[in-house]
């Protein structure tokens, strides 16, 4: 046999290897776990948004049937600790107490009062309604610059204020004298809009005690077993070598599965105190309530260019909400999105100040994108602003102010190192599908015309710092850990290989890629290779999936495991072939002598060898197995050219989206149809931002889009086809070349359809309208444009 | 306590069940189907589409009395001696799932568009899953897949036709 040139597995569309069992029904999700004497808990929550409370007495729930048990906060204070907040992004942050169940005060609609354990998910349901509790109102705290008035009531009275911390940045030259040479000064005001993430899965948690040796299995909806086995063990003092955490099927996380929730650590508590295997499933609409927001800030921006339309500089203020307490990385998103401000551009100085504030609302975190889209629309935004201001094409103006190519590696005015981009390449390339100069020269004739229905053109050119990320990096942010990703391979005697990883998917098809990476290094068959995850008994060692960081962290811990594989299987087969190692060729998974190709062994062959290990070279251990720790030098740093057309009726206000062209650039792909997967998914994610959704509050405080028939998932009629297309420049920081995708489309989407929407109205003076872009707001900011008279000429009859 | 006699994907089931009791609790939690999930309590999602006596419904909407005497079909009775359906290789093929949480429930409403309507364009496609949300894919290899299966459906059966008037 010859050696044929085996086709590479990494950039081959493989169909993953997950779907068999999602669309046959035969799935593991946490909901459908069972375990002998399995009690359900179901959570009492307030109706307001902010009391104290003065009485809790749960004792006629207990005389409901089925039910077993039944707690207030103050029964589980005992054996219970705060939630964990492991981002402490200044050193006088305030950080309140976060009991799991509500000690005296609750301080949004949907805190945790009480909780039942009962036979079935029915009966413990029904014995909610028996608990009694006296609630003493207290006023609630909802806008962000009244709640950091003198006078402002207090979410949190032992504080003395409702400023979390306040976070600055300030780099370059000084803001306020590179802002006296300006010729143009632009002033915006945009408000990200409180975001319910809504993976499809909602989330649930059983556990199984061990009660004689003290151990404890959780299986939760998590995106994060390894970082909620060590948190469960700080909040609930079960040493953490008693705790396995699983993360069984997952069905979606979005960041709202980043988190360590209070209903863990509540499960948790009482099956160690009743000793009995317990179960907790959210409803949608408790989720609704339960589970973390996303997004929620005001930003305050200005920019400062010359006529020409080169920016000078940036500042930003913003105000983000931080709802009623600080969850696991709650005040660090704002932050993540502080170096994106800048975005792809060149500029001379930049100021930013972040100022989290409590209210009394669920409290947010992260939510796909995580900081780095409100920073990108922001910038995205003020682009298409001083693009009008100065009279050029959007993407003209772009072209001025960029990185070009041949500039990276650059390092960009707020201190982040791009290692690599093309944007110029994308831009052409997304230009050219879209049918930019006909669709001008369309809008141009449609405009001429009066047509009632005006056309938008919206531009995009993002750029996101993903693949969290390296360690040292988060030292400096004061975040609470490393940012490593581990992997181990195992070769096992007949040839088949175990990866396991410490990332935990769900969703992203990291089964199918890691066995594709794998696959290559080693030269093993796709379909030898299994993936483990997700369990921290059998992959022990993890940082998760969040943060667009699973490949570019995890998939090169992969890579380096798989090499050092190879470097053992070397040795051994130096041995076995009587050569020196530098005198092997290893192709397709053959070693073979060079000169001499009929002395071969297959690294499969070997694995046997060092299995048995009766003939390896002195002193080595047996085995063929791996381990790798990756630690990323550098954040990665996909890029990417948006363009969105929308046709608004002006009469209705209704907006269409009629085309949608993107060019992402995440450097070397591994699976292109997944890579095109998650950049759909994002995209939908973001265009929901622009024009769907939003967690609307009343008044005193209650989530009035409280179900998912008042929240606006857009559904399949909703949203457009996509047209999609890549531009590949790898990534110099890791071994693969690979960037982040996971969050790409939902960083880009959103100011690319507000632009195109805003630049459908442009001419009839509208500058902005708020987010989402219903209808009734596009109508009213129409009207209210046309009622101040800043229109350039009279909207078409 | 109510006396209801199902067939569930292909079994026949004689249980006392509580007359509230929803059907896709009934499937999950009486029967251990737990192929059929739940995605959230207003019926908007339909995650948890099944077929009652080949109608698709929404399982959280439907009582477990009301399927009494009734056929009930789920995406574990879908394939055959482990052989997919087109609809089910074509979300496979066609990567129209990622968490795969939705899957059940679209494969299941897409059972009932192509039944009524063999050969959708894209536009129906979208139309017709209205009622099915997806949070991972942006739906647009879900249409895809549906297209695809559709496609293949009426091929096979053109290849039918087409061997019964030869034969």
């Amino acid at each position: 046999m010859t050696d044929q040139a085996v086709a590479p597995e990494v950039g081959r569309a493989r169909l993953r290897k997950e779907d068999a069992r999602l669309i046959t029904g035969q799935t593991n999700w946490t909901d459908n776990i069972d375990v002998p004497g399995l009690l359900h808990l179901a959570v009492l929550r307030s109706p307001m948004a902010h009391a104290r409370i003065e009485r809790v007495d749960v004792s006629p729930a207990l005389e409901r049937p089925g039910v077993v048990a039944a707690f207030t906060g103050r029964d589980l204070a005992g054996e219970l600790g705060s939630l964990p907040c492991a981002w402490p992004v200044t050193e006088d942050m305030v950080l309140p107490d976060h009991p799991p169940l509500a000690l005296d005060e609750v301080r949004h609609a949907g805190d945790p009062v009480a909780v039942v354990a009962a036979r079935d998910r029915y009966a413990a349901a029904d014995a909610l309604e028996a608990i009694e509790v006296d609630y003493e109102p207290l006023p609630p705290v909802l806008d962000l610059e009244e709640a950091l008035a003198e006078d402002a009531p207090l979410v949190h009275a032992d504080k003395g204020t409702n400023r979390a911390y306040v976070w600055p940045l300030r780099t370059g030259e000084d803001y306020a004298s590179v802002r006296q040479r300006a010729d143009v000064v632009i002033k915006r005001r945009y408000r990200q809009q409180r975001l319910i993430p809504n993976a499809m899965e909602p989330r649930a948690v059983v556990v199984a005690p061990l009660a004689a040796s003290g151990e404890y299995t959780v299986y939760s909806a998590t995106q994060i077993p390894h970082i909620l086995r060590i948190m469960l063990s700080t909040v609930t003092g079960i040493p953490e070598h008693k705790l396995r955490v699983v993360a069984p099927d997952v069905g979606g996380g979005f960041g709202s599965k980043l988190q360590v929730y209070g209903e863990e650590a509540l499960a948790l508590a009482i099956a160690r105190k009743l000793g009995r295997p317990v179960k907790w499933t959210e409803s949608r609409s408790e989720g609704y309530l339960a589970t973390h927001h996303g997004r929620g800030m005001i930003q305050d921006i200005e920019l400062a260019a010359t006529r020409e339309g080169r920016l000078l500089g940036l500042k930003v203020d913003l105000l983000a909400d931080m709802g009623a307490y600080l969850m696991l990385v709650t005040p660090g998103i704002p932050i993540l999105g502080a170096f994106m401000y800048p975005g792809i551009y060149k500029m001379d100085a930049y100021e930013f100040t972040c100022t989290g504030v409590f209210t009394t609302r669920t409290p947010t975190d992260a939510y796909r994108g995580a900081g780095r889209p409100e920073a990108t629309y922001a910038i995205e935004r003020m682009m298409d602003e001083l693009a009008a201001e100065v009279g050029l094409d959007p993407v003209e103006v772009r072209r001025r102010n960029w990185i070009r190519h041949e500039e990276f590696p650059y390092t960009t005015i707020a201190g982040l190192t791009y290692d690599s981009g093309h944007y110029e390449a994308a831009t052409d390339k997304a230009l050219a599908l879209f049918g930019y100069d006909e669709l001008r020269a369309e809008q141009r004739e449609r405009d001429e015309r009066g047509d009632p229905v005006r056309l938008g053109i919206g531009v995009s050119t993002y750029t996101e710092m993903c693949g969290l990320a390296p360690s040292r990096v988060l030292r400096d942010l004061r975040y609470g850990a490393g940012g490593w990703e581990a992997a181990s391979i195992r070769m096992l005697p007949t040839g088949k290989v175990e990866v396991v990883t410490g990332t935990s998917p769900h969703g992203q098809g990291h089964v199918t890629s890691w066995s594709q990476i794998a696959a290559d290094v080693l030269g093993v068959p796709f379909e030898d290779i299994e993936v483990l995850h997700g369990d921290t008994q059998t992959a022990p060692q993890g940082m998760d999936t969040y943060g667009s960081r699973s490949l570019a962290v995890g998939g090169a811990a992969v890579h380096r495991a798989a090499e050092k594989v190879v470097e053992k299987a070397r040795k051994v087969a130096a041995h076995l072939l009587e050569a020196n190692e530098d005198d092997l060729e290893f192709t397709n998974g053959v070693f073979s002598v060079k000169g001499s190709p009929e002395a071969r062994k297959t690294i499969q062959e070997i694995a046997f060898e060092t299995f048995t290990s009766h003939d390896v070279p002195d002193g080595m251990e047996p085995t063929l197995n791996a381990e790798h720790v990756h630690d990323p030098e550098n954040f990665s740093y996909p890029h990417g050219t948006h363009l969105c057309a929308v046709e608004v009726d002006t009469e209705t206000g209704q907006t269409r989206i009629r085309s949608y062209v993107c060019v992402d650039d995440v450097g070397r792909v591994i699976n292109p149809m997944i890579v095109e997967g998650q950049v759909h998914g994002g995209l939908a994610q973001g265009i929901a931002q622009a024009l769907y959704e939003e967690a609307v509050y009343d008044t005193e405080g209650n989530l009035v889009s409280g179900t998912m028939a008042d929240y606006l998932v857009p559904s399949a009629a909703d949203l457009p086809e996509f047209v999609t297309d890549r531009t590949e420049t790898p990534a110099s920081t890791n071994p693969l070349g690979v960037k982040g995708v996971g969050e790409a489309g939902t960083i880009a989407s959103t100011p690319a359809v507000v632009n195109a929407i805003v630049d459908a109205l442009r001419p009839l003076g509208v500058h902005d309208v708020p987010m989402p872009c219903t209808p009734e707001r596009v109508w009213e900011a129409i009207r209210s444009a046309q009622s101040s008279g800043t229109a350039q000429k009279e909207a078409p009859a | 306590m109510t006396h209801i006699s199902v067939t569930v994907d292909g079994t026949a089931y004689e249980d006392d069940v509580e007359p509230r009791l929803l059907l896709v609790h009934y499937l999950r939690d009486r029967l251990g189907l737990t192929g059929t999930p739940i995605g959230c309590d207003t019926s908007n999602c339909g995650t948890c589409t099944v077929e009652l006596d080949g109608m698709s419904v929404k399982s959280c909407t439907v009582l477990a009395v009301q399927a009494d005497g009734c056929e009930v079909t789920t995406v574990q009775g879908l394939a055959r001696d482990g052989a997919w359906t087109p609809l089910q290789r074509a979300f496979h093929e066609q990567h129209a799932l990622q968490c795969g949480y939705c899957t059940p429930g679209m494969i299941m409403a897409a059972r009932d568009l192509l039944r009524e309507n063999p050969r959708p364009g894209p536009g129906e496609v979208r139309k017709a899953l209205e009622g099915n949300l997806c949070r991972c894919t942006g739906y647009q290899n879900i249409v895809r897949a549906v297209l695809a299966a559709a496609e293949e459906t009426s091929a096979s059966e053109e290849r039918q036709n087409t061997q019964e008037v030869t034969a």
